[in-house]
């Protein structure tokens, strides 16, 4: 998918949601100046609060209008604002340029779009972007999203992808897009080393639904996408069912990962509006934990 | 041929291939069916399970059963298998094969026209010469031998006659040549039919086809007791049969229907079958013809001549008859004589004149009230027959002594005269024998009839033009005069005994005859024919339909005597002088008899089977079998589930539903077209020009529903090939150059939307660049087009057509362009101009065409936004060129709906001048 085309895509969906804050707690460490009220007296743009003038206070900082209604002398207190730092991860494999229809998107188109509609509402709601892996450390504004399109726009040869924890700031929040259905011991540890380093993040699994479905039947060669793993059956329709029980094990065992370190999961259909998905990112980075 | 029960092979060695099924069975089951290549990044998931079952490497069974059919029904099929193979009759020499050809083989004709061309082609394979005679119609020279396919083209000349072969055995003898005979007989015997198998045989081998059929005649119904009786004959004799005679007439409106019905059955065994019909005077003297319902044949058609006619005749006498004295009742002896051949009718006179009788007795009727004898003169002019008979009140009264009474057809001197009684001198007068001009020539008048009292004509000069019967002294007996179309005649003694023995001679009911009083007997004799000539009125052919015999020469009365139908009589209705004549196939007593045919003769009977081609069948069969695999393959090999089965599932459905949903969307579009008043274009092909037509009645629909009580709905498009136009009451058609011409069904479809009140509004769109006639490519298009149409003589509309004044008033037609050259159908020639009308009186029908090439559709069009579409012309003069061009399309339309109302309103005027307002 061109860079452009992505981009204009995600503003697309984007464009109806409020932006999006995400939840700033503990982010003391990261001290990059951002927009997310810390509920106590700070560095910030808003109103939090009077407070009677102490001595080590600049007498340039006392709030006249205030102290003029009383005796004492106040200074105005203004709210802690910090910025949040999130980084994204979608898979960019073989797997993913999988689409069983032509109306349907393919799952890398859907989940880039996704990823960078997020961004897209983060960066409006001030917080900083990255990509893992320190292609791209987070930023703010609109050349981030430009960069971000372009690199996200790129295909990988790999028939299942992994995702890369470096480069994860301490207790930022991170996304994970990929369809999960390579080898999850990679994903298993990326999540316990971003759990380590406290952060807290979202694991989006985009499917086809044929995936989900498996409508097939008859004598079938079933091959990956590069077509390096193949497998072949006299009758597929059997298959169906194991097939069901182990996607149904994969996604329970993501789920546990997801608990257990505190993320969120979901799975994504393409057949299901982007939108959907959206809103449960928007949920999923907004909450505190 | 190699037969196998009733069926053959051409080619019979192909069946061994039949053997190698069981291999291809061996062949087929070992293959396993293909396997599908599937990407799925969900594989990953899959490694490591395996198939539950392995049956399905294997092609099922049922499967394998479906092919080998399909491979079993091609090798057949090329086979050339065929149901009931003819084998070929072979055979060297010249071929005559003879048909009788007569009407009894009428009904099953097509069937011996079938076994000719099946003779023939064998013929053909035999390389033999042929003709084929039918013996009715044999020709006058020699016998025409010719190739068998060229009498195979000749074959529907052959056509059956309605009378039986003359002496075919002594043209035959006549012939040199030799010949083997193939006889297709009718099955019944006739005259010289042996003779002619004997001089056959001498001419070479003979074999006969007939079918084993019963053939019913219907005799010539006659008149016995009051009722009709009908009566047929059959052969063979058979088992009990029922049939139905049906009566067919001229109805009071002259439509020709069947008047009666009635079942008739001949009883096992007997040849001969009656039945009784009893019907009304009225109706029974409609009927034309009697037939056996459901027989195509001439023998089965009886036609009726005057035999069958009763007369009605009225009787009135002057006085009430003395109770007891019936013998001197001065109708005693008309209704003797009458009764048995005419009908007689009582009561009043104006109850009787109601009736309309063909003929009115009076006897010794002398005074009637004005207004009967008004009525009565009206009666006798319009072609009635009015009989008087003298009598003591007629003598008595002084009816017709100074002046000729209208209802008298001389003067009478007062008192009449007596002779030869008692008080009287001289003997009673006999009759003098009849003139020549006299309707009573030829009868005989018997001595023994005498005249004593009479009633006597005063002299005129127009006296002797009338008497048509005098006695011995030459006074008249018998005076007539014609008056309009019917006649009065005068007899002038009473109709009973008392004045003349006349009543009680035969003479009498002879000359009732004569008088056409009473019917007369059914066949004139061979006396009476000499010498006349009579016109053949219809003729009946041999299938015993009726064709006018207009154009046929006239037979002479001899030839009619014999009643035999020949080449020079054909069954029909004769008419002479004054009478009809039927010449019917079957005549009172005409046998029927069976033909009988030596033992030595061969005798088959027609080809029941044809030959039955099985090939197509079995190939057919083969590729349904084929396709049930193909479905069968994909079903196994799932590919008739899966991501695809949508596919698959829509294009079973369109192949099952195509046919239906055509019905269904002719249907919507008749209940479209026809729930408003819709006005229709016709669609080009050409899909600018017909959105234009599309939007241009769209524009002029809009208009009449704002400025008139026409709401028609939104126009439709009409494909001529597809569509019903009866719907349409206008139809406007936009000639593009390139249009195709329409196909001859569509052809047929406008010629009867066209006859029947529809109209075409033809529009070239070309009056900028071209005039009407000059070669533009679209004048071209629409001069082929309208080719084949029924287009009536055109002429530009005149200044005081209807269409100048339907809804508008209006002198100019423009659409987008102006020109004046629009043309409709012609004025009658003959219509003139009335001083001080502003119109002519045209009350002609609506014009079935317009043609012009004014683009009006471009003018009236109007956009889905309802603005105009198109400019028309320039400012204030375009707008106002619009408005008439709307115009026009109003008269156009308010012409097409209300016809020539505007036009009948020229006489508003004059009825209200009439009606003193």
């Amino acid at each position: 998918m061109k860079p452009l085309a992505l981009r204009s895509n995600a503003e697309t969906l984007a464009a109806p949601l409020p932006a999006l804050l995400a939840d700033a707690e503990h982010l003391a460490t990261t001290v990059l100046l951002g927009d997310h009220g810390r509920r106590r007296a700070g560095v910030g743009d808003t109103f939090w609060q009077y407070r009677p003038a102490q001595p080590h206070d600049a007498a340039r900082s006392i709030d006249w209008r205030r102290s003029a209604r009383s005796d004492a002398s106040f200074v105005q207190d203004k709210e802690w604002q910090i910025a949040q730092s999130i980084i994204l991860w979608v898979d960019q494999a073989a797997s993913m340029t999988f689409t069983s229809d032509d109306n349907l998107p393919t799952k890398a188109a859907r989940a880039r779009t996704l990823a960078l509609a997020c961004a897209i509402l983060l960066i409006r709601g001030g917080e900083r972007v990255g990509l893992t892996g320190l292609r791209l450390p987070p930023r703010r504004g609109e050349a981030q999203l430009m960069q971000m399109a372009g690199l996200l726009s790129q295909d990988d040869a790999t028939d299942y992808g992994a995702p890369d924890a470096q480069g994860m700031l301490p207790h930022s929040r991170a996304l994970f897009v990929s369809d999960f259905l390579g080898d999850l011991q990679p994903v298993e540890d990326a999540l316990l080393r971003a759990a380590d380093r406290g952060v807290r993040g979202a694991l989006l699994q985009v499917l086809d639904p044929q995936e989900e479905a498996f409508p097939f039947d008859g004598r079938t060669i079933f091959e990956s996408m590069s077509g390096t793993v193949r497998h072949e059956t006299r009758k597929a329709g059997d298959l169906k069912h194991r097939y069901l029980e182990r996607l149904a094990a994969r996604k329970d065992r993501l789920r546990h990962l997801a608990r257990t370190t505190g993320w969120q999961f979901q799975t994504h259909h393409t057949g299901q509006s982007a939108a959907n998905a959206l809103l449960w990112l928007f949920g999923a980075l907004e909450r505190r934990t | 041929m190699w037969s196998l029960g009733p069926v053959g092979f051409a080619a019979p060695w192909l069946l061994l291939g039949l053997t190698a099924l069981p291999i291809l069975w061996i062949l087929l089951r070992a293959v396993p069916p293909a396997p599908i290549r599937r990407r799925f990044p969900g594989v990953a998931l899959l490694l490591g399970l395996s198939d539950d079952e392995t049956q399905s490497d294997r092609t099922p069974w049922w499967l394998l059963l479906l092919r080998l059919l399909a491979v079993a029904a091609v090798i057949v099929g090329f086979a050339g298998p065929v149901l009931n193979p003819q084998n070929a009759r072979g055979g060297t020499g010249n071929l005559v094969i003879v048909l009788d050809g007569t009407w009894a083989g009428a009904p099953t004709w097509q069937a011996k026209l079938d076994q000719v061309d099946t003779l023939l082609s064998e013929a053909a394979l035999a390389n033999r010469r042929v003709a084929v005679l039918s013996l009715t119609d044999l020709p006058t020279d020699d016998i025409p031998f010719a190739a068998p396919n060229e009498w195979q083209n000749r074959l529907l000349n052959l056509q059956p006659r309605p009378w039986q072969p003359g002496t075919p055995a002594d043209w035959f003898a006549g012939r040199t040549d030799t010949f083997e005979t193939y006889w297709i007989a009718d099955g019944l015997d006739w005259e010289g039919r042996s003779d002619l198998l004997v001089t056959l045989e001498t001419k070479g081998a003979v074999t006969v086809f007939q079918t084993p059929r019963q053939t019913i005649g219907l005799r010539p119904a006659r008149f016995e007791d009051g009722q009709i009786i009908v009566s047929a004959t059959r052969t063979p004799a058979g088992n009990a049969t029922d049939t139905t005679i049906t009566a067919i007439g001229l109805d009071p409106a002259g439509v020709e229907r069947p008047l009666a019905t009635v079942p008739m059955t001949f009883a096992a065994g007997d040849a001969a079958a009656e039945t009784a019909m009893v019907l009304p005077a009225e109706l029974r003297n409609r009927i034309t013809r009697f037939e056996i319902t459901g027989t195509r044949s001439a023998g089965a058609v009886s036609l009726t001549d005057d035999a069958l006619k009763r007369r009605e005749v009225a009787l009135i006498a002057g006085t009430d008859n003395r109770e007891g004295l019936e013998l001197l009742s001065p109708l005693y002896y008309l209704r003797e004589a009458l009764s048995p051949t005419a009908d007689l009718i009582d009561g009043t006179l104006e109850d009787i004149l109601l009736a309309n009788p063909d003929v009115i007795v009076l006897a010794d009727v002398a005074n009637l009230a004005g207004a009967e004898s008004d009525a009565l003169l009206t009666w006798v002019e319009n072609g009635g027959m009015l009989l008087r008979f003298a009598g003591p009140r007629l003598a008595a009264s002084d009816l017709g002594r100074m002046t000729e009474d209208p209802l008298l057809p001389v003067r009478l001197r007062s008192g009449g005269r007596s002779v030869g009684g008692a008080m009287s001198w001289g003997k009673p007068k006999t009759l003098a024998p009849f003139s020549p001009d006299s309707p009573f020539f030829g009868l005989t008048a018997p001595v023994d009839v005498t005249v004593t009292s009479q009633v006597m004509a005063q002299p005129d000069p127009t006296l002797a033009d009338r008497v048509i019967a005098g006695l011995a002294d030459g006074t008249p007996l018998v005076t007539r005069k014609f008056t309009g179309a019917g006649q009065i005649v005068l007899v002038h003694v009473t109709a009973n005994a008392e004045w003349s023995s006349l009543p009680l001679s035969g003479l009498f009911v002879q000359m009732l005859e004569r008088l056409a009083v009473s019917t007369r007997p059914a066949t004139p004799d061979a006396t009476e024919l000499a010498g006349t000539t009579w016109r053949p009125n219809k003729v009946l052919d041999a299938y015993g339909r009726l064709d006018d015999g207009g154009t046929l020469p006239g037979v002479a009365g001899a030839l009619l005597a014999k009643g035999t139908p020949g080449p020079t009589l054909p069954p029909g209705l004769y008419a002479g002088s004054d009478r009809q004549l039927a010449i019917n196939v079957i005549g009172k007593d005409t046998m029927l008899n069976a033909a009988e045919w030596p033992a030595r003769i061969a005798i088959e009977g027609m080809a029941a089977a044809r030959e039955t081609a099985l090939k197509g069948g079995l190939l057919t069969a083969a590729l349904l079998l084929l396709v049930v695999d193909i479905i069968a393959s994909l079903a196994i090999g799932g590919r008739l589930r899966g991501p695809r089965a949508d596919v698959a599932a829509a294009l079973a459905l369109l192949f099952l539903w195509a046919p239906d949903a055509q019905a269904q969307q002719a249907d919507a579009f008749a209940l479209r077209a026809t729930s408003e008043v819709i006005l229709g274009h016709v669609l080009t092909g050409d899909t600018q020009t017909d959105d234009i037509a599309q939007a241009g009645l769209r524009g002029l629909s809009q208009t009449l529903f704002r400025r008139t009580s026409i709401e028609p709905g939104a126009p439709l498009g009409v494909d001529l090939e597809r569509d019903e136009l009866a719907f349409f009451p206008f139809l406007y058609w936009p000639v593009t150059a390139d249009q195709p011409l329409p196909s001859r069904d569509a052809y047929t479809k406008l010629n009867r939307y066209l006859r029947s009140g529809g109209m075409i509004m033809f529009d070239t769109r070309d009056a900028d660049t071209a005039r009407f006639g000059s070669g533009s490519p679209e004048g071209r298009k629409l001069q082929a087009i309208a080719r084949s149409l029924d287009i009536p003589a055109l002429e530009p509309v005149p200044s005081d057509h209807v269409l100048t004044r339907s809804f508008y008033l209006l002198q100019d037609f423009p659409g987008r362009y102006a020109s004046r050259d629009v043309w409709v159908e012609a004025a009658p020639t003959d219509v003139t101009q009335i001083e001080g009308m502003p119109f002519r009186n045209l009350n002609d029908g609506v014009t079935p065409v317009i043609i012009g090439g004014n683009d009006w559709a471009s003018a009236w069009a109007v956009g889905p936004n309802g603005n105009r579409m198109f400019p028309v012309g320039r400012g204030t003069a375009g707008e106002r060129q619009r408005e008439i061009a709307l115009r026009f399309g109003v008269n156009v339309i308010m012409h097409v709906l209300t016809g020539n109302y505007k036009s009948d309103q020229v006489h508003i005027p004059d009825l209200l001048d009439r009606l003193g307002q």
